[in-house]
């Protein structure tokens, strides 16, 4: 019996492993498409930007560096890292929060469960566009329902232009991100809570441990995988934030709220700086790739 | 037994509130498209209109033909979906079942998806002009697979690591050549992967919008770039904004609401395994 196991193993791998050639004409098309649209763009940026081309110049030779140099004390694109910065660090932790909250809520039963899940889906399946527009309108100075509702608790017509406001164009653009996105957070946290195993914090409960340390020392760090890769993706979204602003204030008032997406399409496709914008796109690559392969080899380890 | 109550009345209260707060905007946007125009303007808000108008439909499938842009987004995320899920899948079928490439592979893969839109697509737009293909659906189509085929290779990889080899020995014992292996045996028991993940492809590519706002910009405009047309520097189009919203939601909708049970994994990009 031994003996005959042996033999069928094998041919089971040479059947499977012979044909050396067909592994690689199934990623043939996927690499190279990839390749193409994604790898392109950065050698392309690379060549611009050590060369002159600029609204006024097309100048292919080599230029040195300078380009680089101008960005470094470029106060704009300084300014416009540290916008999205804020933006990312302010919007991250609250929905995580206001997700992880709304997650443990509806854990256990819940009369009309379906229907609050359907409706929190909604938000992350509207386009960001719209959802820009839906806040433009909420936040609306003379027809907004926000400034009609706050008149009417103050007992006093207010009148802020909330996106051209410098105070207040920052909490609007925020509301729209988080709103648009803490259902996200809610809907992964949900299914990885309902995932925890239950006998381990009833046990805990029995044991006298209390809601909070249940949660803190059971719940978490069974959800921790999970949530890791739910920051990950939303910190990836939140530095590329380009669409809300944009149909929000347009990086306006000025460029109090110019995110660095939104500063490399203003250089690129109003002011034609072809080089200038070939460093800056060159420079975010090279910033964002250490960071995602950091980021990534950790949860490849840890898969 | 009070402070049980009492916490039962809280989390319903926690519950509704945020309902309310994410269904509320929703209902304010959506209610334009069904509002006069003197309506949408009033001061105060009308909160609920007198009578429910249609004009701002009509007005999109009528002379100004906007609507079009709903179908030039179907015909884009469709094709996108199709070719990103075909491709998608032969590439993590060989990363898990020949180890191609490896970690490092992998990992280069997904990278890719990293990568900010905004800064390929400058890159793109430039080349796609020289090319005279912009504004075309093959170049946008193409930007749209490379841009979603780490996601579906990435997802594809976790649901056929779950397909036992046996299976696969067996077929192939049988009979079967490599091409059927994958068409029999591959394909059947991922089915549920294979729509978590087309959904999310087709979602991703309806809803996107730098792309389509700098590579297509008369004939092939998409809906997200339709809509920010209403903007105009005077005043916007509520109605039209509005109207368009609502039938640029419905599909996404409605597919994700319909495949609900299988989105859950994807929607961590693998880490939750039903």
């Amino acid at each position: 019996m031994n003996s005959t196991s042996i033999p069928v193993n094998q041919t089971n791998q040479s059947l499977l492993f012979s044909d050396r050639s067909f592994r690689y004409w199934l990623i043939a098309p996927a690499v190279l498409i990839i390749l193409l649209v994604g790898l392109f763009p950065i050698i392309y940026s690379l060549v611009v930007s050590v060369q002159n081309i600029t609204l006024f110049d097309q100048d292919y030779s080599w230029h040195g560096f300078i380009w680089y140099e101008d960005l470094w004390i470029d106060e704009r694109f300084w300014e416009s890292l540290w916008h999205t910065g804020l933006i990312t660090i302010i919007a991250l932790p609250v929905e995580l929060i206001l997700g992880l909250l709304l997650a443990r809520m509806f854990l256990g039963d819940l009369k009309g469960k379906p229907i609050f899940i359907a409706i929190l889906i909604l938000p992350a399946v509207i386009c960001p566009v719209v959802v820009g527009a839906m806040w433009r309108l909420m936040f609306d100075t003379r027809y907004g329902p926000i400034t009609h509702i706050l008149s009417w608790i103050a007992n006093s017509p207010i009148n802020i232009t909330w996106v051209v406001d410098p105070n207040w164009v920052y909490p609007v653009i925020l509301i729209a991100e988080i709103w648009q996105w803490f259902p996200f957070m809610f809907l992964i946290l949900l299914a990885a809570l309902s995932n925890v195993n239950t006998d381990l914090t009833d046990a805990a409960a029995i044991d006298g441990a209390g809601f909070w340390a249940t949660f803190f020392r059971i719940s978490l760090p069974a959800i921790w995988p999970v949530m890791f890769i739910a920051i990950m993706i939303r910190a990836l979204d939140l530095v590329r934030i380009f669409d809300i602003v944009f149909v929000i204030t347009k990086g306006g008032p000025g460029t109090l709220t110019e995110t660095t997406p939104l500063y490399m399409y203003i250089t690129g496709f109003h002011q034609f700086e072809t080089s200038y914008t070939g460093a800056m796109v060159f420079s975010i690559i090279v910033l964002l790739s250490i960071i995602v392969v950091l980021a990534l080899q950790r949860v490849e380890i840890s898969r | 037994m009070n402070r049980k109550v009492a916490i039962q009345v809280a989390r319903y209260l926690g519950v509704l509130v945020c309902v309310a707060i994410v269904a509320f905007p929703i209902y304010w946007l959506f209610l334009m498209a069904f509002k006069t125009a003197e309506e949408v303007y009033a001061v105060p808000p009308v909160y609920f209109p007198a009578e429910i108008q249609f004009g701002s439909f009509k007005a999109l499938f009528g002379a100004s033909d906007d609507a079009k842009a709903l179908v030039n987004s179907m015909i884009i995320a469709t094709f996108t979906t199709v070719i990103a899920m075909v491709l998608g899948t032969m590439c993590a079928y060989s990363m898990v079942r020949f180890k191609t490439g490896g970690n490092h592979f992998a990992i280069w893969i997904m990278s890719q998806r990293m990568l900010p839109p905004i800064a390929i697509v400058f890159p793109l737009f430039l080349a796609f002009a020289f090319m005279e293909i912009l504004d075309t659906f093959p170049s946008i189509i193409v930007v749209y697979v490379a841009f979603n085929l780490p996601f579906v290779i990435w997802m594809m990889r976790g649901y056929i690591e779950d397909i036992p080899i046996s299976l696969e020995e067996s077929a192939r014992i049988d009979g079967c050549n490599r091409w059927q292996v994958l068409h029999k045996v591959v394909l059947p028991m991922s089915r549920s992967g294979i729509f978590a993940t087309a959904v999310f492809t087709f979602v991703f590519t309806w809803n996107e919008f730098v792309f389509a706002l700098v590579l297509t910009n008369k004939d092939i405009v998409t809906y997200p770039v339709q809509v920010t047309g209403y903007f105009a520097a005077q005043q916007t189009y509520w109605n039209s904004v509005g109207a368009m919203s609502i039938l640029g939601t419905i599909p996404v909708f409605l597919a994700v609401v319909f495949f609900q049970r299988y989105l859950v994994r994807g929607i961590s990009m693998g880490a939750i395994k039903e």
